[in-house]
């Protein structure tokens, strides 16, 4: 055992005798300790191979000053070498403690079939191992969202259980609590949308087309897609982390095993409450948007402010508009599937837990861009 | 093994969250190589006792001394080093749930030791194999059981050869035998390794197999109300609390 003081001592020392022609005596001297230099389990196999062959090993430890696991470690490298050799080895030299432990190692063997077979599997095995998790997770997320269709026919027919607060509070995180956040980034977007207009039309002095530009933008597309990865990052992670970590404490298990269902107590607040605010935050993103084009055409493009509106105003349709919220309601059910489908896949170790988070992000986000581009062409059919 | 006079003194020792005291004028002493079990009903501070003696929570008054030095007095490089020299089995098993079981104990190895990856590999494997998990090298936490997850928590806490280890709650969630078992895992160790151990247990039957000596935390007076060899206290003690305690309300329930 190590001295808490760091003191010096000396280091592990080996020498050899052969009081008879069968026996190798090994003198262990010194320090064998985990912070001493120390001799080589090798430096007996060299020795025993180095004279006549012997039948027995003996140890003399009087000179031995200190020890722990690292001299233990030397001691049963010896014995795995001595066993497989068919040397005899005579514990008794050994102190007491070492041969304690020896015996408690030796108490609970290990078992067979019980080690990990070392080794990689091949790459075809690899792609057949993941094109089955393909299949298997696809089955997954369309159970998944079998079940979420049920608990909400369920609550649509008045039958669903889930509490009211959680549904408020759930709406409050994902509503006004995310104002600040999304104010920012769609300020922000609106701004940048304006200056890079600007710069083109600008120069075929179409100045007053940025508050087109901005506001068809914003309302059509981008104040619905900006949202949405917003609340993907926000909201979708934060409801993976939610249920993977009830999911981790068994809370899971406690709600099925009481005969509630985590779907309607868990999962259908939150779907609801995401689905229901993510119109509104469109809607706000749009605003802001377009007050970030209103702060470019009037600081940089000497635009009137009257001006800026009337003209907005007329480029956006409430196609526009419809298409805009309707794209912000999808996100919204896309991310909130995400993070309660991760969460409640989530496993049962810390790590899983960020596993489901990140998961549920690069999900919704995903799912938000491929939504787009089938809500973009399927407009684009219709004419609208 | 050296036999170096490791002790732990608590002196006057008040821990308190802000102005609210756990527990005040703690004194004991656990000797060289004893097990010494802290002991008290539900929520009289145990845990928060062990956490200031291993270096984890600041007492708000008093001392406490590792190995005759003073922890909370001595300079960082000095705590770091007596860090080193504890180990900590917590109550969860607390194994770091994105390694193996071998990486759990190779860790502290990698960290504080110069040995190279096949010596810490090896040592890894040795110190699995002392609390029954040979073979069980590559197995994550999740993989295994949780009595299986608590012997782990022992390897990895014995990984550096440390001078006092610490156990809170070992027995916690544990079956009958499996908690014997665990209790004969410790009285082992110790008696090879020459360990100093504490203990925070409400536990009897650990208490009564193990526990070399203890104090007992009162929860109402928020101090020790007694100290000695439990079989001793059980028989003696005068204290109404300290006796219901050890006797499980001074009944013996059946059926």
């Amino acid at each position: 055992m190590t001295d808490i003081r760091d003191t010096e001592s000396e280091p592990g020392a080996l020498e050899f005798a052969r009081p008879d022609e069968e026996t190798l005596l090994i003198r262990l001297a010194g320090s064998w300790t985990l912070r001493n230099k120390r001799p080589s389990a090798d430096d007996i196999r060299k020795e025993i191979e180095s004279g006549p062959r012997i039948a027995r090993i003996a140890f003399d430890t009087k000179d031995l000053t200190a020890w722990d696991s690292m001299f233990l470690t030397f001691i049963t490298k010896m014995l795995d070498q001595s066993s497989r050799d068919g040397i005899a080895v005579d514990s008794q030299g050994l102190p007491e403690g070492v041969q304690r432990l020896l015996a408690l190692m030796a108490a609970v063997p290990e078992k067979k079939g019980v080690r990990k077979e070392a080794g990689k599997d091949s790459f075809l095995s690899r792609i057949g191992a993941e094109a089955i998790d393909f299949f298997r997770s696809t089955g997954d997320i369309l159970a998944f969202i079998g079940e979420v269709s049920m608990a909400f026919g369920r609550f649509l027919g008045g039958k669903a259980r889930f509490r009211g607060s959680d549904l408020t509070m759930v709406m409050q995180d994902c509503g006004i609590q995310a104002l600040p956040i999304v104010s920012l980034i769609s300020l922000l977007v609106g701004l940048i949308l304006a200056f890079v207009g600007a710069v083109q039309l600008i120069m075929f002095g179409a100045e007053i087309y940025v508050a087109n530009l901005v506001g068809i933008a914003m309302v059509r597309v981008m104040g619905a897609i900006m949202t949405g990865i917003i609340m993907a990052g926000r909201t979708g992670a934060a409801f993976a982390a939610q249920l993977g970590t009830m999911e981790v404490n068994e809370e899971i298990d406690a709600f099925k095993t009481m005969g509630i269902s985590p779907m309607e107590f868990l999962v259908l607040p939150r779907m609801l409450g995401l689905t229901l605010m993510m119109p509104l935050l469109c809607l706000y993103a749009d605003l802001m948007g377009i007050l970030g084009g209103l702060i470019v055409g009037v600081g940089m493009l000497d635009l009137n402010v009257i001006e800026y509106y009337n003209q907005t105003r007329a480029s956006i349709s409430l196609y526009d508009l419809f298409i805009g919220l309707f794209q912000g309601m999808v996100f919204g059910v896309l991310v909130a599937v995400a993070g309660c489908l991760r969460g409640m896949q989530c496993g049962r170790s810390a790590s899983a837990v960020g596993d489901a988070a990140t998961s549920a992000v690069v999900t919704g986000i995903i799912s938000i861009i491929v939504a787009t581009a089938i809500i973009t062409v399927v407009c684009n059919v219709l004419g609208i | 093994m050296t036999d170096a006079q490791a002790l732990i003194v608590a002196k006057d020792l008040e821990i308190s969250y802000g102005d609210f005291v756990i527990q005040r004028d703690l004194n004991f002493t656990v000797k060289s190589g004893e097990i010494f079990v802290i002991m008290g009903g539900s929520g009289c501070g145990k845990t928060t006792v062990m956490r200031s003696l291993t270096g984890l929570k600041e007492p708000s008054k008093g001392q406490v001394f590792l190995g005759g030095i003073s922890f909370w007095e001595a300079d960082q490089k000095t705590r770091d080093r007596i860090a080193r020299n504890i180990g900590i089995v917590y109550q969860s098993g607390a194994l770091w749930s994105s390694m193996t079981l071998a990486e759990n104990v190779s860790l502290p190895l990698g960290e504080f030791t110069n040995l190279n990856v096949r010596e810490i590999r090896e040592l890894a494997s040795l110190k699995l194999a002392l609390v029954g998990l040979a073979g069980f090298e590559d197995y994550y936490p999740s993989e295994i059981s949780g009595g299986m997850r608590k012997r782990a928590g022992v390897a990895r806490a014995l990984a550096l050869d440390p001078e006092f280890l610490f156990f809170d709650e070992p027995s916690a969630g544990l079956d009958p035998v499996t908690s014997s078992l665990l209790d004969e895992l410790i009285i082992e160790l110790r008696d090879s390794l020459r360990t100093t151990m504490v203990m925070v247990t409400h536990e009897l039957p650990s208490i009564f197999s193990v526990a070399d000596n203890c104090v007992f935390l009162d929860a109402e007076t928020r101090t020790m109300i007694a100290t000695g060899d439990p079989k001793r206290l059980k028989k003696e003690s005068q204290d109404p609390k300290v006796h219901a305690f050890l006797t499980r309300g001074g009944k013996n329930r059946t059926g």
